[in-house]
């Protein structure tokens, strides 16, 4: 399926056709349906605590549960550490950028089987599902994104935390890219959970094991020189993890060499992911 | 809206410009279930693969080779400005090449060329949330079916105000009635920027006054914005109405493309049985072991008048012929017709005002047929030979099911104001009323 423009006479011209064998982006056409990627992010965002009691509460409490147990379990029972910041902090930052990858991937690596209705009766480029969770990623984290900067406002004044105030201009690009990285391994994901359903309940698991390999609950310096230590911080998320905490809590490892592999990294799996699922899309409505 | 119909009302006008142009498309797709579906079907075919055995494979189990064509080899030029009807039984690939029109599916072979945005109604309403105002679901409807913001910034009151919603288009619309929904959904999707409009019977739906207002929408947008409007239905009337050209489908293919009353008749025709000239075989006599013990009668075929399909105006009178074949001499021999409505409801017979005798051997019979009473529609009719016997009872003595198919037509006029509902109204309609004051 290409767009192509012949002159004035016929602005549009759009060819159907068997697959050419080629694999394509096809960015260009989800630009075009930027208002329906807003659409339906807001649509997302506002319904999903509709008929909850505590509404949108939840954004909020979520981590700040699970920072709860962390600080008990890891902090406390298993005396891991935090590398001198303050508990609270360090894993409600944790848990927050690790929940805005977690649904990021999660609610992308089902797109085409909860969104099979839709997609059987009214053509939009695919993508857009996608891009949409991701933003609705964004909005949950920037809501605790501010407790975070509470958080570390009153820690910063009482000289607990060091954080490194100059690099704060490169945090939301940090942010993002912790998002897409998510959205573009769900998005690869989908493409196989489409044919493989079994597939479904292999992600939520991989992805509660690929927590405790991605320094959430830990810092990497918490993890003795070895084989482990490598394989763990080779791990894309361990290196965003890192780095954000290095600029906001003053404590990461900040490895640019590792840091550009991993965006490397995201790229190629963003490519990767949407040029297979371009090519799932076209048929996809057959296998329903 | 007769003069439109004809061939060379729509190549006037600069309306010649292909919108749609369809090259030897083949849609195929596989037998019952996808094979490989879980993980444990693809581990044991790669195990079955690489173990050679592929005489287990080969057989009714895989279903690897068991394909058809739901499309085989489409090829078809639509215009600007027209209004194409797609007929053709379930199964004839109707809905395929509307998929894949509509971009919901891909091609297996050949190409699809358009050239203008295609707005697609293969249901109205889609990705309605219940939760969310029908303010919002305008927004979110129509930004799926291709609209930007701005778009439905600027048509908001004119879908508002069409949907005949009125003050719940701030409600969430699950509160909705259904009917009120698909109002709502219709309004979206007809006030689209599209040049091409595709629906898949979409107009079933809502009450009547609303059909009417959805028709003459379809109409002014097909005949005054010159947009081209593709529909499919089962139902004739429609397509009659809206279309000013027809296809019809069956097996994947076009079998006839041209003028609409005529695509009809293909099509009624395509049942097998309505040729001009029907001969009655053993398929016409599933329960011929009830009717008689020995051969006594023989209904051989039915021929209807000259000038083809069988599609007549209710009030028209028509002659059809029959050949029969009498073993014996027969004498009080009445014929019946019982009349089905298109929904399988028998609505009434046709009795012969007379009886014939015959004489052993074979003859020819004419009928005089009249549909004063038939409101317009799709009818079948069986026909039944019967002997009236010396004590007053009728014994069956031959019976074809069906022994034609035909369609009553009804052109809206003075005394025709209205179209005919058959869900609502049945198949007959009885004499007018008068109103006096």
């Amino acid at each position: 399926m290409k767009t192509q423009n012949q002159g004035p006479a016929a602005p549009y011209h759009v060819r159907l056709q068997a697959e050419d064998g080629g694999l394509h982006l096809k960015l260009g056409e989800v630009w075009a349906y930027r208002d329906l990627v807003l659409l339906m992010t807001k649509k997302t965002f506002t319904m999903t605590y509709q008929q909850t009691i505590l509404g949108p509460l939840w954004i909020i409490l979520n981590p700040v549960l699970s920072s709860l147990i962390y600080m008990f379990i890891f902090g406390h029972v298993a005396a891991i550490g935090t590398d001198g910041v303050p508990q609270i902090l360090f894993y409600f930052l944790s848990s927050s950028v690790w929940g805005m990858f977690a649904y990021s991937l999660t609610s992308n690596a089902s797109t085409f089987v909860s969104n099979a209705n839709l997609f059987g009766k009214v053509y939009f480029p695919r993508l857009v599902m996608p891009l949409s969770e991701m933003l609705v990623s964004c909005l949950r984290f920037l809501v605790q994104l501010a407790i975070v900067l509470v958080l570390l406002a009153i820690y910063a004044a009482r000289g607990d935390v060091s954080p490194e105030w100059k690099y704060f201009f490169f945090l939301p690009f940090l942010f993002l890219q912790v998002s897409f990285l998510g959205m573009s391994a769900g998005v690869l994901l989908s493409s196989l959970t489409t044919r493989y359903r079994d597939l479904m309940h292999l992600v939520n698991i991989g992805v509660n094991l690929l927590m405790y390999g991605s320094a959430v609950v830990y810092p990497l310096s918490a993890i003795p020189e070895g084989p482990l230590r490598t394989l763990i911080r080779h791990n894309p998320v361990t290196g965003l993890m890192e780095l954000i905490r290095r600029i906001m809590l003053g404590r990461g490892e900040a490895d640019p060499g590792l840091y550009m592999g991993g965006l490397a990294f995201t790229v190629l799996l963003f490519v990767l992911g949407t040029m297979i699922f371009n090519r799932v899309q076209r048929n996809f409505a057959d296998t329903v | 809206m007769e003069e439109k119909k004809t061939q060379e009302g729509r190549e006037e006008g600069g309306k010649g410009r292909p919108m749609i142009e369809i090259r030897g498309l083949r849609k195929q797709y596989r037998y019952g279930k996808i094979d490989i579906h879980t993980l444990q079907g693809a581990i044991k075919d790669w195990r079955e693969r690489r173990r050679g055995r592929q005489e287990d494979r080969s057989g009714e189990g895989r279903g690897k080779k068991e394909t058809f064509y739901a499309l085989d080899g489409i090829d078809l030029t639509v215009r600007k400005g027209e209004t194409l009807g797609i007929i053709g039984k379930n199964g004839a690939g109707k809905s395929t090449l509307l998929k894949i029109i509509s971009r919901i599916t891909a091609p297996t072979e050949g190409t699809v060329d358009l050239y203008g945005r295609v707005a697609s109604m293969l249901e109205v309403g889609t990705g309605f949330h219940g939760d969310m105002t029908g303010r919002e679901n305008i927004y979110l409807n129509g930004a799926i079916l291709g609209m930007t913001r701005a778009e439905i910034d600027a048509k908001l009151d004119e879908i508002i105000e069409f949907s005949e919603i009125g003050d719940f288009i701030d409600t969430p619309v699950k509160r909705y009635s259904s009917g009120m929904f698909v109002k709502l959904g219709f309004s979206v999707a007809t006030h689209l920027e599209s040049e091409i409009v595709i629906m898949d019977e979409v107009l079933a739906v809502g009450d009547m006054d609303f059909q009417k207002k959805c028709i003459g929408r379809l109409l002014d947008a097909a005949r005054g914005q010159d947009r081209t409007v593709l529909y499919v239905s089962h139902n004739m009337n429609t397509i009659r109405q809206l279309c000013d050209r027809c296809i019809v489908l069956d097996g994947g293919r076009i079998v006839f493309d041209g003028d609409v009353d005529r695509a009809i008749a293909v099509y009624l025709g395509s049942e097998e049985i309505m040729a001009r000239h029907i001969r009655f075989g053993p398929a016409h006599r599933p329960n011929d072991h009830l009717i008689r013990m020995v051969k006594k009668f023989t209904l051989e075929s039915l021929t209807l008048p000259e000038g083809g399909e069988p599609v007549w105006d209710s009030g028209d009178r028509i002659r059809i012929s029959l050949v029969c074949t009498a073993e014996l001499p027969l004498d009080r021999v009445g014929l019946r017709f019982e009349l089905w409505s298109q929904d399988g409801q028998k609505i009434g017979s046709m009795l012969s005002g007379n009886f014939l005798d015959f004489e052993k051997g074979t003859c020819t019979v004419t009928a005089g047929l009249s549909f004063a009473h038939l409101a317009s529609g799709q009818y079948r009719a069986d026909l039944v030979a019967f002997q009236f016997g010396e004590d007053g009872s009728e014994y069956m003595i031959d019976a074809v099911y069906p022994a034609m198919v035909f369609q009553i037509r009804t052109e809206l006029n003075e005394t025709n104001y209205l179209d005919w509902h058959h869900k609502y109204w049945g198949a007959v309609r009885l004499d007018d009323m008068e109103l006096r004051k």
